[in-house]
């Protein structure tokens, strides 16, 4: 069979009740086993990836054990807590509203992000809206260096280019947000007794599209494996709502509309799906050109991307490091507990 | 052969700023990129020295590798971008020494 054959959209294509099935025995075996903890904690945002955690978690713990969390902010679109709640809703398990608003008013987040977006643009205030985006990183060899997009109450944008001091000082500021929501969910799992089930999908853990400490950390990650078109694939077998399948994936974590493709992957998710299928599986860019609908070229910069992002996230997937091995402490480095069989 | 003072400036920025383990050689051709010396985050910090120390504007259009991913390439970029004019005839804008050939 050729490297083309293999990559007819289909090959990423899952038995969705097989696998349900493999990854709810992973979840029970992790939370109940492996951890012993008497259920989980889902962040529910309103996207596909954490709606599919909480499906997968119900049916795997019981709704009576999974407790849906929804952790809205200033910046927060009003159709994610919508869409969160329709997710409790529909499972029927317990839910809590945490407006996180006040621990980020506390740690000074939205101050010190304006502040360090106020160096590139000194007129931005109260009432701007803003977010960050990757130039086109597919059609030329570009660095991946952020623009800085504000719109002012009277709606005309502006875009400039990030000095690295504001780069920097934005996401660490922004950074709060995820790690504020971790804060809450450890604290009902702390409360309940429960795991903390994660919500990446494979794009986001294998090219570190995630928080450290943040939405990174997580007592397990069951969609971890799953390319995004497999979450897509799950979500539509599980009866997750019809208005979340169809919603487009964004960060919701700037005040303007931020979709994953112009924050860090540059591609639709479903180009990036095939093409670190291909990385992964080691077909040659003119083989994976014609089914992911782009130049070889550009599937070229695509694997030189995703390497490159290997290495510089691979900070962010690490445990601490010793210096020494710890006589006595049982250690588990590769955390491939639940894996599916 | 001695390295001119703007490669030597170059290597000196990039040694003090990403490459802290002392073991670490590279050559003025090697790609920072795919040695790991730089990611697109250190190419911003490079770009503002580039800017601050030889007094240029980075366009984001000449925000590339072929500009900026190799002690050489940054040596050529900055050639181009001074007109083409020698390091003896155009002094660094931060301490003003005058230097060699490019």
């Amino acid at each position: 069979m050729s490297a083309a054959s293999l990559l007819h959209p289909d090959v990423l294509r899952v038995d969705p009740v097989r696998e349900t099935e493999r990854i709810v025995a992973g979840i029970r075996n992790i939370v109940f086993s492996h951890l012993k903890r008497k259920g989980a904690v889902v962040g529910v945002s309103g996207g596909i990836d954490s709606s599919v955690v909480a499906f997968l978690c119900v049916r795997a713990l019981g709704k009576e054990r999974v407790l849906v969390l929804l952790m809205p902010e200033t910046d927060s679109s009003p159709e994610s807590l919508r869409l969160g709640r329709m997710i409790a809703q529909s499972l029927g398990a317990q839910s809590v509203v945490e407006d996180i608003g006040p621990i980020l008013r506390g740690a000074q987040c939205y101050e010190r992000r304006d502040e360090f977006i106020r160096t590139v643009v000194p007129e931005y205030d109260k009432g701007y809206k803003c977010k960050i985006v990757l130039p086109n990183l597919i059609d030329t060899d570009r660095y991946a260096i952020y623009s800085l997009v504000v719109q002012p109450p009277d709606g005309a944008m502006k875009k400039v280019r990030l000095s690295a001091e504001a780069y920097l000082g934005i996401v660490a500021a922004t950074n709060f947000k995820q790690r504020a929501r971790k804060m809450i969910e450890y604290y009902y799992a702390d409360l309940m007794q429960y795991a903390v089930a994660g919500t990446p999908n494979r794009l986001e853990y294998d090219q570190g599209f995630f928080v450290k400490n943040g939405d990174g950390a997580a007592d397990l990650k069951p969609i971890a494996h799953l390319y995004k078109s497999q979450v897509y694939q799950l979500a539509a077998y599980l009866g997750v709502p019809e208005g979340i399948q169809r919603r487009p994936s964004t960060t919701d974590t700037y005040s303007l509309e931020q979709t994953q493709e112009e924050f860090y992957f540059s591609l639709s998710l479903e180009k990036m799906d095939l093409c670190l299928y291909g990385k992964n599986n080691g077909v040659p860019a003119a083989d994976l050109a014609p089914a992911v609908g782009i130049g070889v070229e550009q599937v070229e910069r695509v694997y030189r991307m995703i390497e490159s992002k290997r290495k510089v996230t691979r900070y962010l997937r690490a445990n601490p490091l010793l210096v020494e091995e710890i006589d006595g402490s049982e250690s588990d480095e590769t955390n491939v507990i639940g894996k599916p069989v | 052969m001695q390295a001119s003072p703007i490669r030597q400036q170059l290597r000196r920025f990039i040694v003090e700023n990403y490459l802290l383990s002392e073991d670490y050689t590279f050559g003025d051709h090697d790609s920072f990129l795919e040695h790991g010396i730089i990611d697109s985050t250190g190419v911003l910090q490079l770009v503002e020295f580039l800017e601050d120390t030889y007094g240029i504007t980075v366009e984001d259009t000449e925000l590339t590798p072929e500009n900026l991913d190799s002690i050489d390439a940054v040596s050529a970029y900055l050639h181009r971008k001074l007109g083409g004019l020698t390091e003896q005839r155009v002094a660094p804008a931060s301490d003003g020494v005058l230097g060699g050939a490019l």
